[in-house]
């Protein structure tokens, strides 16, 4: 088609400022891009970060709360669960199995998690994949810890490793567990969730190290070595949540309502499936407005172009009247201005792609290592198909706008010839 | 013989109580050279517009080769001037995007009809574009060149032969010259004036220059011809 080759030729034409204009459109749209696969990446990470949990409880409080300090290591739980009503749970005739889970302490940033072997054989992420270890074993004796994928490779330790455990949460925390220093006996595959970024130990442990302490600090002239509280029995009176898998589904909502009912303590029972949704919601909002951002990072793009087509509009009033006089109509030269922006959006789009999968081969391990999320280099989905479908819509769009010009132009000026 | 053009009763303003022109009859015979003179505003370009379709007139009547301007619509009337009709104009003709043999194709991709003739008659596009640059003594390395690296005097050579590809009835010059010096103008004038022989081509040409006037068959004075007398 000769519109289409005029176009192109004319663009190679003013390849200088073509390329400014393809270089803005391209980078938006690489912008756009990759706002939203981070945004489906972390989305599908964020799903993926527990599954085969049928119900998780811990204390009385809010659903999101709940799912933040068992699941995603994030905030503090406002207070415990009893022991007692922990093994009233795990006896009841419909659990399969329980997970106890107690967090409060830390290393060098990351949580500390006391748990049972259990965890091991339940704990399912993504597509019901078990934890498996990448060297080592799980805690066998009392001061034996194993290490999230993260942790290991961050803080370089190795099978071996000695390390010790902090009071409380926060980096810089000075009371220190050091008179039970701990050992590393197992190191886990990475999962791509919070687990990755997870110390964890026995309860037993937990007790062991706090058996001198009290409210937070340790009881003076009390202290207790690590031998003697390895001799001592360690019971562990409170927990902060558990997991629980059913043996029917089915009973779930019964359970559920149960221990949300029960009268001796006040806990909580919750839907990790349905609380992870409800998580995403709130999380998707910021989500929301950083997609806006970007799609209106595009708009500047296309707003850019328009600018650059329009002033040249002006230069190029001869150019209108020669094509008129080889015989162009009217709406042919409406079309030839518009198929230049619809030419210049396709282009940048294409630029854009390129310009993205660049950018992922570049900064992937950046991503992955700094802000824990992996973005593959996968084809593009639909919706990202869609998406930039109508960002060349829109380009389209905006190009009649100087094809409404050029077309008043040209029927003003005729075969007229004006400089 | 046919009339290639005819006027009638045509008038035109660009104002409504301003008329520009007002011409009683004015015909050009197919294969005529016609010389249009007239003073600078005088409407010289703005009956060219008129008979190109792009402008309608007031009142009156505009036939080419027998087919009735006003019986057309506006899409209509471009797609009939792109099949019949070849300009040249003052300067600057060319796009600057295209090489030479690009310009002067470029007809052929508006027209079927021109360019069905052009392949009829040199079997391509691009071979009937090379003979008519040969007649107009431009040729070879020049092909593939920039027109931006042109003379005038090659540019507007380049133009007729754009003006002349897919034989078009009438060929409508509109101050060609006017920006060549003397020498160049009258080689010009004769090259144009063979190839419209060659190409049995109405040839309608505007000028102030009274010395151009052996080329042609007819003159004939705006002034004369038009009761609004312009602007004046
Ligand atoms: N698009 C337009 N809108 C309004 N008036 C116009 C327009 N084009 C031309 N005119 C007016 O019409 C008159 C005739 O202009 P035209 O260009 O036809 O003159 P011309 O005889 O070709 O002059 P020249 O020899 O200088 O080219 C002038 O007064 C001009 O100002
Ligand atoms: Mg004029």
């Amino acid at each position: 088609m000769i519109l289409l080759r005029l176009t192109a030729r004319s663009l190679w034409h003013r390849r200088s400022t073509a390329l400014l204009t393809l270089l803005t459109i391209g980078v938006s749209v690489m912008l756009l891009l990759g706002v939203e696969k981070v945004r489906t990446e972390t989305r599908n990470s964020f799903a993926n970060t527990l599954s085969g949990t049928d119900l998780i409880v811990g204390a009385r409080s809010g659903q999101i709360q709940l799912l933040l300090y068992s699941i995603f290591r994030m905030g503090d739980a406002t207070s415990n669960i009893s022991w007692q009503s922990y093994e009233l749970v795990k006896n009841h005739k419909n659990v399969a199995w329980t997970v106890p889970i107690s967090v409060g302490d830390s290393h060098r940033g990351y949580r500390v998690l006391g748990t049972t072997e259990g965890y091991f054989d339940h704990y399912r992420y993504g597509n019901r994949h078990p934890l498996s270890f990448d060297d080592g074993r799980r805690f066998e004796s009392l001061y034996d810890v194993v290490l999230g994928a993260e942790v290991a490779k961050k803080l370089g330790y190795t099978l071996g490793s000695r390390i010790v455990v902090a009071h409380g949460i926060g980096n810089a925390s000075f009371s220190k567990h050091d008179d039970k220093p701990f050992r590393v006996v197992g190191i886990l595959n990475r999962t791509g969730t919070p687990v990755d970024r997870t110390v964890h130990l026995s309860l037993q442990a937990l007790e062991a190290i706090h058996i001198d302490w009290k409210a937070g600090v340790k009881i003076p002239g009390q202290a207790v070595s690590a031998e003697e509280a390895a001799a001592k029995e360690l019971k562990p009176k409170q927990i902060t949540a558990f997991l629980v898998g059913m043996k029917s589904k089915v009973a779930t909502f019964h359970l559920q309502r149960s221990i949300n009912n029960y009268r001796k303590e006040p806990m909580l029972a919750i839907l990790p499936g349905v609380a992870l949704q409800q998580l995403w919601d709130m999380v998707g909002i910021a989500e929301k407005a950083l997609m806006l951002v970007s799609a209106i990072v595009v708009m500047a793009g296309l707003v850019g172009m328009l600018t650059v087509i329009l002033t040249s509009l002006n230069e190029r009033r001869r150019e209108l009247a020669i094509l008129r006089s080889v015989g162009a109509r009217a709406w042919q030269i409406l079309l030839l201005l518009t198929l230049e922006s619809a030419l210049l959006t396709v282009l940048g789009v294409g630029l854009g792609i390129i310009l993205l999968y660049a950018g992922i081969g570049l900064s992937q391990s950046f991503l992955e290592t700094q802000v824990g999320v992996f973005v593959p280099l996968t084809a593009l989905n639909v919706y990202q198909w869609k998406l930039l479908g109508l960002v060349v819509v829109c380009g389209t769009l905006v190009g009649l706008i100087p094809g409404y010009r050029a077309y008043r132009y040209s029927v003003a000026d005729g075969l007229t010839i004006r400089i | 013989m046919q009339a290639a053009i005819a006027l009638e009763k045509l008038e035109f303003g660009w104002a409504k109580d301003q008329p520009l022109l007002n011409i009683e009859s004015l015909t050009v015979m197919r294969g005529e050279r016609l010389f249009l003179q007239g003073a600078s505003g005088s409407g010289k370009s703005t009956l060219l517009n008129l008979i190109g379709g792009v402008l309608e007139p007031n009142a009156g009547a505009i036939h080419l080769m027998d087919v009735s301007l006003q019986a057309l619509s506006k899409t209509q009337r471009d797609a009939f001037r792109a099949d019949h009709i070849g300009f040249v104009f003052q300067m600057f003709n060319l796009l600057p995007y295209l090489n030479v043999l690009e310009n002067v194709t470029l007809p052929c991709g508006f027209s079927t009809t021109r360019r069905d003739k052009a392949v009829l008659r040199d079997g391509s596009v691009d071979d009937s574009a090379r003979r008519l640059l040969d007649h107009l003594e431009l040729g070879g390395a020049l092909l593939r060149r920039p027109v931006t690296d042109l003379s005038m005097g090659q540019q507007q050579r380049v133009a007729v032969a754009r003006a002349l590809i897919g034989s078009p009835e009438i060929l409508i010059a509109d101050e060609p010259t006017s920006a060549l010096d003397v020498g160049n103008r009258d080689r010009f004038l004769q090259l144009l004036v063979q190839e419209c022989e060659a190409e049995e081509t109405t040839l309608m040409f505007v000028s102030h220059d009274p010395t151009l006037h052996d080329h042609f068959d007819r003159v004939v004075d705006l002034h004369g011809l038009n009761r609004s007398g312009g602007d004046a």
